[in-house]
């Protein structure tokens, strides 16, 4: 029988009105990577706090087996004393604090004299620094580390710690490439140094690389564990998994036939807000009636700049440039003229720019038709839940009723909401900003198919992707941005990620 | 594909058995646990009023105390209205104190100094808190600086030309029709043996009206599947409301029928209710206290929208003013001292969140009565002022600690 570092058993919780977990029952053994997988809402991070002791025993059913002790945890706290450390997806540091007291927080070095013992601390943070592969001094504030690096300090502190279970909930979610990379071998450095981990993950590619097992998490349910190492396991393997049914293509088709231009911006230049650089540089596109349109750039490009900046000026100090809808000149100097000349923009974060999350799904999907809503200033309450009750089932947003708080759904969910707030203007052009971070196989699949459905409705899509086969699999045309200048488009035949990948590493002096 | 749900269409009626009606026991259990932070309020105010009732035997509920506790603390409710707006937007407002000394005085010396009507002294009024409440409005929203700092700032600014306008003195008295605006009140227009028929006339309509609402609220959850309390239920909740307002209008009845501030207030708090609840400012001020971005990213002019909610404030701080210069007869340089305080801390009882996005105007009055209750019955029974100070801190305290403690147990998955 294998050693089991972690048995839960028949867990199951309840929140008023929803069930969130029935019945979920995990096996992990010692020193292994186990990853777990399943829709947003299947119950996962739900399951992660019932472990880490965030929802307290007793609050749950089932039972908790760590090491072969039967464990009720209190709170975070009990379950560290443990040594089962979580590392959530939004990072816990604070910025304007060092690293190694960032490190050592809750958890200080202290003298013989009961006062923090500084040169301990900084020389033990240094030590765990060095164990996780980061070089930077200890003394360096948090807030001036990338996320990448941020991630590393959070690992360094699980190991002050000392961690034997080490659950990662979306580790890489914001990570470009390289520190994915990177945090992933750290990850099987500490395998082999007999640290176990759990490892949530949207991205299957990485876990099918690091996994030793992977359990499905389906509806609050176990659906089945599967052994890495067995070959017939792979990506398509757990996401038949996940949704309990074969995704025929993770893209679904669209016949293009784009029309006339609706949208052109011609030279569009613009200014950090308090910076003296350009942060867009005389970008110039256009995108058709029907037709999906890609914006791909590494971290930084300028594509959130851009359009954010299109749409009625929310970035940066406006230098120069035109917007022409239909061939018309427009002047769009704000959000709400915009909205009124139907352009929509759905934010890369949905959470801190898109959503009011402490109000409801109807609310927050008229937020930005109120005029249309509205006679002589007051809000058509039977229209606006009309209008909510109609998304909701247009878009399949899983929710109780219109008056659910949006902070209480899953990130698909959300996301439909924010879709459905941005279709409720009746917008020609959509710019979909990241429109699938953070969002599960079978709500990506959905978005994708409500964008088809938009433009086959002879509407025209701007979406800003780091997932380069995102682009590849939605998109007409792909415009390629680096350093705030377009630096090339390709149309879907002949686009690739190497191709994309050139435009977008391409310096500025070449394209001169 | 759009969204747009076909307008003017009839929205169909969602058959009652769709609606999740509970009976029994557990229901009231229910309605008490998850309705605690919003009915709480409620709650809490009647328990401090039967408190009071019995700690003073019947004295605090007697038909002139009544009448003493609405002339006594209207102008602190009228702040209280401007105030959870305020709040609800994620600001703060220090300066209304100084604000209604300072409209108080100008109104003052419009009237006595200068031998006007008294409506000139109330336009005089009016126009100078609008004009201080852009002022607030400009630093806050078109500068940026944090309302905490412009209205501290306020605060001491607005004291001081007071100071200035009164030349240190106390101003009095007014003639009597000002004093009418605070101290008025409608008696005998229908006759009454004993009683103002006229009072109870309009308290009656004001139940039925609201026992109409109610229904009305209450076929629209139903029509859209919402959780709603069994028929017996709102019944009796409407019944228990009818009987405590009409008691409350028989007091005044018996003593000296309807007071103008009564009306006036009333008035407010049922205009600025629809503009909250209903109007598109009132939903924009919400949304940018939820989420400023978002708001803004959604077409909401936030500047805008956050001047006048200041303005609007320099236009109540200066209606409370009047009221307080009426009532008290004159205009004192230390006049509306603290008043901010009450204000702010009625919102906050009253069950509006410190971080914005949450409150209601009637949460706000209900929290403002709750100070107003205990004030006035503590002064009935002689309690010492240092004593009154302590127990309402506490209660601020309490209040604030029960909503934070409600939210945390609803918990967010």
């Amino acid at each position: 029988m294998a050693d089991h570092i972690l048995e839960m058993q028949s867990i199951t919780k309840t929140f008023p009105g929803v069930k969130a977990l029935s019945g979920v029952s995990l096996e992990v053994e010692r020193g292994e990577v186990h990853a777990i997988c399943g829709e947003n809402g299947a119950g996962k991070s739900t399951l992660m706090k019932v472990l880490s002791g965030v929802y307290p025993a007793g609050s749950y059913g089932g039972d908790i087996l760590f090491k072969g002790q039967t464990c009720s945890f209190s709170g975070i706290r009990d379950s560290e004393h443990a040594g089962i450390v979580i590392i959530h997806q939004e990072l816990a540091l604070v910025p304007h604090l060092s690293i190694a007291e960032n490190i050592f927080l809750g958890n200080e070095r202290r003298g013989a004299s009961g006062l923090i013992d500084w040169h301990k601390t900084n020389a033990e943070a240094a030590e765990l620094l060095a164990s996780v592969g980061l070089r930077e001094e200890p003394t360096t504030p948090v807030g001036q580390l990338g996320v990448g690096k941020q991630q590393l300090v959070e690992i360094a502190k699980a190991l002050s710690k000392e961690v034997q279970l080490l659950i990662l909930d979306e580790p890489t979610a914001a990570l470009n490439d390289n520190d994915s990379a990177h945090l992933l071998d750290l990850v099987r450095a500490l395998r082999d140094r007999g640290i176990t981990s759990i490892i949530i993950s949207h991205k299957l590619n990485e876990i099918e690389a690091i996994a030793d097992h992977t359990t499905v998490i389906r509806d609050g349910k176990t659906v089945e564990t599967l052994d890495m190492a067995d070959p017939d396991v792979n990506v398509d393997r757990i996401i038949r998994g996940m949704v309990g049914r074969d995704l025929e293509a993770f893209y679904p088709d669209r016949e293009s036939n784009p029309g006339e231009v609706v949208l052109r911006v011609e030279d569009w230049t613009v200014k950090h807000p308090n910076q003296d650089r350009l942060v867009v540089d005389g970008a110039s596109f256009e995108v058709r009636a029907g037709e999906v349109i890609g914006i791909a750039g590494l971290m930084g490009a300028g594509r959130t700049e851009l359009m954010m900046s299109l749409f009625g000026r929310s970035y940066g100090k406006f230098v120069s440039g035109k917007i022409f809808m239909h061939g018309k000149e427009i002047h769009t100097r704000s959000v709400a003229s915009a909205i009124e000349a139907r352009i929509a923009y759905a934010t890369e974060d949905r959470k801190a720019f898109g959503l009011n999350l402490i109000d409801d799904i109807a609310r927050n999907i008229s937020a930005a038709s109120l005029g249309k809503l509205a006679s002589w200033g007051f809000v058509n309450h039977h229209e606006e839940a009309r209008a909510a009750e109609f998304a909701m089932k247009s878009m399949n947003i899983k929710a109780p009723n219109v008056k659910s708080i949006v902070g209480k759904l899953s990130g698909g969910n959300q996301q439909k909401v924010v879709l459905s707030k941005w279709l409720l203007t009746d917008p020609e052009v959509l710019i979909l900003d990241e429109p699938t971070r953070g969002i599960d196989v079978g709500a990506k699949y959905e978005i994708y198919t409500l964008i088809n459905s938009f433009v086959d409705a002879g509407k025209a899509v701007v979406v800003i992707s780091s997932d380069l086969l995102e682009l590849l699999g939605t998109c007409d045309r792909i415009y390629a941005l680096s350093a705030g200048r377009i630096t090339g488009q390709l149309p879907k035949a002949e686009a690739s990620e190497e191709r994309l990948m050139t435009l977008m590493t391409k310096e500025k002096e070449l394209t001169a | 594909m759009t969204v747009t749900a076909p307008r003017g269409s009839q929205r169909k009626d969602a058959p009652a058995a769709a609606a999740v009606v509970k009976t029994g026991t557990s229901e009231i259990r229910e309605l008490f646990t998850r309705n605690l932070r919003t009915s709480g309020i409620y709650i809490a105010l009647v328990a401090i009023v039967a408190l009071f009732a019995g700690l003073t035997g019947g004295a605090s509920l007697g038909p002139g105390n009544i009448t003493n506790i609405v002339l006594q603390y209207s102008y602190i409710l009228i702040l209280a209205i401007g105030m959870v707006i305020v709040i609800i937007a994620g600001h703060i407002d220090l300066s209304v104190g100084s604000v209604v000394a300072l409209t108080g005085a100008v109104s003052a010396v419009v009237v006595i100094q200068y031998g006007q009507p008294w409506w000139v002294g109330v336009l005089a009024a009016l126009a100078t808190g609008l004009a201080i409440g852009a002022w607030h409005g400009y630093w806050v929203a078109y500068v940026g600086i944090p309302a905490f700092i412009v209205t501290l700032a306020g605060m001491l600014l607005f004291r001081g030309l007071t100071l200035v306008v009164l030349d240190n003195v106390s101003l009095s008295p007014f003639p009597a029709d000002y004093g009418q605006i605070a101290s008025g009140f409608l008696n005998g227009l229908l006759g009454g043996a004993g009683y103002d028929v006229f009072t109870l006339l309009i308290f009656a309509v004001a139940v039925i009206g609201y026992a109409f609402n109610q229904y009305r609220t209450r076929k629209t959850l139903i029509s859209y599947n919402q959780l709603v309390p069994s028929f017996p239920l709102f019944i009796a909740k409407i019944l228990v409301v009818a009987i405590a307002v009409m008691v409350f209008a028989w007091q005044l009845a018996i003593a000296r029928g309807m007071p103008l501030v009564l009306i006036m207030l009333a008035i407010l708090i049922m205009v600025y209710s629809v503009i909250m609840q209903r109007s598109v400012f009132g939903r924009q001020v919400y949304a940018i206290g939820g989420n400023v971005v978002a708001a803004a990213l959604s077409g909401v002019k936030v500047r805008t929208v956050n001047f006048w909610i200041f303005v609007n404030m320099g236009f109540l701080s200066a209606v409370a003013g009047i009221v307080f210069s009426s009532r008290s007869n004159g205009a004192q340089p230390g006049a509306g001292n603290m008043f901010e305080l009450d204000a702010i801390a009625a919102a906050f009882i009253g069950g509006a969140a410190v971080t914005g996005g949450v409150g209601k105007v009637v949460g706000a009055m209900a929290g403002g009565l709750i100070m107003a209750v205990m004030s006035n019955g503590m002064q009935l029974m002689g309690i010492d002022q240092s004593v009154q100070s302590v127990v309402k801190g506490l209660v601020l305290m309490l209040a604030v600690a029960f909503d934070i403690y409600n939210k945390r147990r609803a918990g967010s998955r």
